[in-house]
Parts: structure tokens; sequence; C-alpha cells
């Protein structure tokens, strides 16, 4: 028989509610999975066992009571971004070691309510800066289809715990491909919705125009399953729209008649891998038998996506991580004598050099005499990017692409070189700067067998266009029950 | 030179940040390629574009002014690496001239 922890959400339940396994047997396989490869993986900042069986205890309660809510008894893991009451919530940084929120974030409030079982926290790039999951100060995440490669980033612990089978869905955050890139690179399907469609109540800030949590899982329809639990309306974030959430399962239909595909010239430039190009192209064709038209578009502005970024994230993360003063939360250093020198010191030794480096990118670009050529004109070119997209959705339903213009590097390989890191991200960037849906899907394996994934973007709040895409990709290709060898 | 180890010393002086000299010069070489690479925005004529600060045209979202429940004092101090059981302990605010 299949091992329980590599089913996928909807296989789990089906089980579930046929009565032929349990929650607590269900957490327990998962929780010796974690145990039998975590030290390969690294997936991991906090693994809640004793929480986890208590949670499925009280889910095979509600079932038996006939209330189970849509997640009943399903193990499921949260990037440490997200605050968990009674459980630290690091950030994967030492300035928030020993926090633990007092609260629930409104995606794990939703979670809870639906029944779900909480199994830990995912490792992940300091304060969800960076791209490849080696910016943590709990170490790098390794990739389980290759340990000696890194698993992408920044929400690099919830891909990898998902390839690994470790738990049996995520939920992570993507500011700037902090969902894609991770799943693209692990060969598991990750969602970053609409900006406004979830709930940032309880995310710890990082830029707070860009950032989003979205589900990253085995298979598309989980994907649905978990977007309908985490998306809605909610009063305590002032960016959350207010705007019904459709059924995304019934979205997740054979064939594709009537839509039309866009394929941004942009995305196919110069220094994408021949491979991967490949694996897209192929994908794309796919597409096209399931019944999709295809036109080539232009976003002429692609290519500075990255540059208005790094001036716009840091900018806004100088001033959100401004907070970590030593005072209400977090680490401060004992020693200072004046509150000057505690907030000095405090900062210097517990924030890591990426987050030290990005605020003071921010701090420069928004300093005085530098804003109206940094702050200003990034976001001026981001209307430029925001309108690229509105003129190439008067042509087509949604945008396919690579996610990454190469498969996963290997691990240490950029770590010294923080702008060759920056530009991994150029085709996942635009998408968050317009605040559009995107989605990641497996679309193939490079010959030494990383994982490559198409990405799927559309309109605002069309999440149920790309599932639907993504949805026939993933039958027809056939490849989402592969899973890695852990070596 | 887009910046020089003097401006990045004196912006992490600002962002409440300590560089070792090391830091200083590690950082100054990285930071002056970023944004050199960032000056490629200057290629785009933008005059006349009105900047975007959210991607969703989003109004201010106002409630009625009622009390609502907030966390007790004691859960909010629960964090604290100092506290008195009534406030926030921290070292003294007014610097010796």
């Amino acid at each position: 028989m299949e091992q329980l922890y590599s089913l996928s959400l909807a296989e789990a339940l089906t089980l579930l509610e046929e009565g032929k396994v349990s929650a607590v047997e269900l957490t327990r396989a998962v929780l010796a999975r974690i145990e039998a490869v975590e030290n390969r993986i690294g997936a991991y900042i906090t693994v809640g066992q004793e929480q986890a069986i208590a949670q499925a205890e009280e889910a095979d309660r509600c079932r038996h009571q006939g209330v189970p809510g849509p997640l009943c008894g399903l193990p499921l893991s949260v990037k440490d971004v997200l605050c968990t009451q009674g459980m630290p919530t690091t950030c994967a940084s030492r300035i928030l070691e020993s926090f633990a929120p007092p609260y629930d974030a409104t995606v794990v409030d939703r979670l809870k309510a639906a029944g779900a079982v909480l199994v830990g926290k995912t490792n992940m790039d300091e304060f969800a800066m960076g791209s490849s999951n080696e910016n943590s100060a709990f170490g790098a995440v390794k990739n389980p289809w290759h340990t000696s490669y890194i698993c992408g980033g920044s929400s690099g612990g919830s891909a990898a715990a998902v390839a690994a089978d470790e738990c049996l869905a995520s939920i992570g955050t993507d500011t700037g491909g902090s969902i894609r890139q991770p799943a693209s690179h692990c060969g598991v399907v990750g969602l970053k919705p609409t900006y406004g469609r979830v709930s940032r109540y309880g995310l710890v800030a990082f830029a707070s125009s860009l950032d989003q949590a979205g589900p990253l899982t085995k298979t598309v329809r989980d994907a649905a399953l978990l977007l309908n639990v985490i998306a809605g309306y909610d009063s305590k974030d002032s960016t959350s729209v207010d705007q019904p959430v459709p059924d995304y399962q019934a979205a997740l239909t054979d064939g594709l008649k009537g839509l039309t595909l866009g394929i941004p010239q942009e995305y196919f430039a110069q220094g994408l891998d021949p491979e991967v190009e490949k694996a897209v192209r192929q994908g794309i064709e796919v597409l096209r038998e399931a019944g999709a038209e295809t036109v080539e578009v232009s976003l002429p502005h692609t290519g500075y996506g990255v540059a208005a970024y790094y001036i716009i994230a840091p900018a806004e993360a100088s001033s959100n991580l401004a907070r970590y003063d030593g005072v209400r939360y977090g680490f401060r250093d004992r020693n200072a004598d004046t509150l000057k020198d505690m907030y000095r010191l405090s900062r210097s030794q517990g924030f890591g050099s990426e987050v030290k480096r990005r605020i003071i990118i921010g701090t420069y670009a928004l300093s005085s005499g530098y804003y109206d050529a940094y702050y200003r004109k990034a976001s001026q070119v981001r209307t430029l990017i925001i309108e690229d997209f509105r003129k190439a959705f008067t042509q087509c339903d949604a945008l396919v692409s690579p996610v990454s213009p190469t498969p996963a590097w290997k691990l240490g390989e950029k770590i010294s070189d923080p702008l060759g890191m920056y530009l991994t991200d150029v085709l996942t960037i635009p998408n968050n700067l317009a605040g559009l849906p995107g989605i990641s899907v497996p679309c193939g394996f490079s010959s030494s067998g990383l994982p490559i994934g198409m990405q799927v973007q559309a309109a605002h709040f069309e999440e149920e266009k790309l599932l639907r895409i993504a949805y026939n990709l993933e039958h027809r290709l056939g490849i989402a029950g592969r899973r890695p060898v852990i070596s | 030179m887009q910046i020089t180890p003097e401006e990045v010393t004196y912006v992490a002086g600002l962002a409440r940040l300590e560089l070792d000299p090391e830091e200083v010069a590690a950082m100054a070489k990285q930071l002056d390629r970023i944004l050199g690479y960032v000056a490629k925005l200057n290629e785009l004529d933008t005059s006349g574009i009105e900047p975007t600060t959210h991607a969703l045209s989003i109004r201010n979202a106002f409630r009625r002014d009622e009390v609502q429940n907030s966390l007790s004092q004691e859960k909010a101090l629960a964090n604290a690496p100092e506290q008195n059981g009534e406030a926030f302990v921290v070292p003294r605010v007014i610097e010796a001239i």
C-alpha cells in the first residue's frame, strides 16, 4: 500500500471520510516521515509533535460527531513568517528566535477552524528575503531531488517539506516569487493569489504592498482546496478585498477551449536555460492540445522589474523592520547603557547580512535627497509594468512562461553575489509589482533530474483560470505523482 | 561610484545598524553594484507617469470608533526582554551630556 505521508490532501480526505484511516494515524505517519528524512532536508524550524497529535485527536472527534471542517485531520505545515499562538514564530531570524506570538495569523486561524493539523513551522530565508533559502539563521534547506542543490526561496522549507512528503501541503508567502520559485525548483504546485485575496493579518511584514500568502501542494486540486479555506475578506487587514470567494475546485474542468494563452516574448529572452525553455514550450504544446489558442505578446518593461523591485521592496522593508528594537519582543543586547546603543547593538546582532543589506538599501533610497531619484522613479516604473500587463490581458486570458530562468543551482554557488541572486527572480517579480495571481506547476525535469515549473499568470482575482490551466497541464503530463528519492 | 563606504556607515546609522569595517567595505562594494544596476531605471522616460504605491486601488479602511477586544497587559508584555509587570523596561533614554 502507498505510504500515508505520500498522499495528496484530496486522497487523504477520501480515506478519512470513508473511515479507512484516522487523523491520528495520518499525523503519526507524517511525523515519522519528518523524523526519517529531516536531517537531510532541514525543512522545519519547529515541529510541534504533541500539539499535532492533540489536534489530530480533536479532528477525529469532530469527524465522529459529524461536524468535520473542510480540512479536518489533514497534517499541514506553515511558513515560519505566519504567527502561530503558542508555537514560536522566528522568521528564520536570531532577532525573533524566542518570539511566541500571542495570537494566530488569520490564515492560521482559518486553517485551524477548517480542522487542519499543524505539524510545524517551515524554514525560510530570513524575513522572507532570499531566493535560495540559504539566508536562514537555522541553516539552509536542501532540495529533496538533489540534496547538494538549493530548494529555492524564500518559502523553501514549505516547498521542500511538500516535495519530501514531510507534510501533505504547506502555506508559504510570496513577495517577489517566494512561493512560485521554490515550488518550481522542488517540483510541487505553488499558488500566489491576487494581492488582497488572502489576509495578511499576522503575516510578519516584509514589503506590505507586495506580500501575499498562498498554498504549496502536491496537486492543483489541493491548491484549490486550500485556497478556498484561506481566501476571503478580513477586517483586520485594511488591504484585504471584500469580494466573493468562488468554489475553486469547480474550476478544475477538462479542456481549454475558448481560452487564449499569451506567450510573453521577454520571458523567453537571453539567459533562459535551454532545458527550461524546452520543458516550458512542450508544456505550452500540451495546453494547445487541450484546446487553448496561443498568441505572442510583449511586456516591454519586464527587464526593469528587478531594478524597480530592489528599491520598492527594501524601502518598505526598512520601514517594517524598524519595529525590531529589542523593547517589546525579540533579541536584546543586555550590555547597552543607553537606549540608542541598545537599538544599535540588538539590531546589529539580531539581523543576518542579507536583511541588513536590504534595510540599508531601503533607508538609502528613502533618505533625503534620494527619494525622487530612487523610490519615486521605481514607483513610476511600477506603473509602466502594470500597464504592460493590462495591455497583454486585452489580447489573452492568461500568460504562460517559465518561473525561473534556470533549474535549481548548487548550494553556495550564488551566496557571495547578491545581485546575481536577485536577478534569478526576473520572471516572478513583475507579477508582485502588479498584484496579480500566479501559479507554478511542474512541467518537466532537467537532464540532471531537477524539476522545472511553468508559470501561469492572469488578471486580478482570476485564480480560477490559473487553476483550470494548471490542472489541464498536470493531468495531461502525468508527472504530479513523481516524488524524489531522498539521498 | 554610486555609494561610498562613508555613506554606507552613515545610512546604517540612520537605520540603527552598526557594521564593523570589514562589513562596511563588503557592503559598499555590493551596494555599489546593486545601485549601479538599479540605475537602468533612468533609461526610461517617466515624466508624467503617476507613481504606484499599491497595485489595487484601495481606500482607507475605517471602522466604528468602538472598543474591541485587545491584548491583555500580561500577554502584551509576555515577549518583552525586560518588563516589570506594568511596562517595558529599557535603558536610560536621556544620554549624559
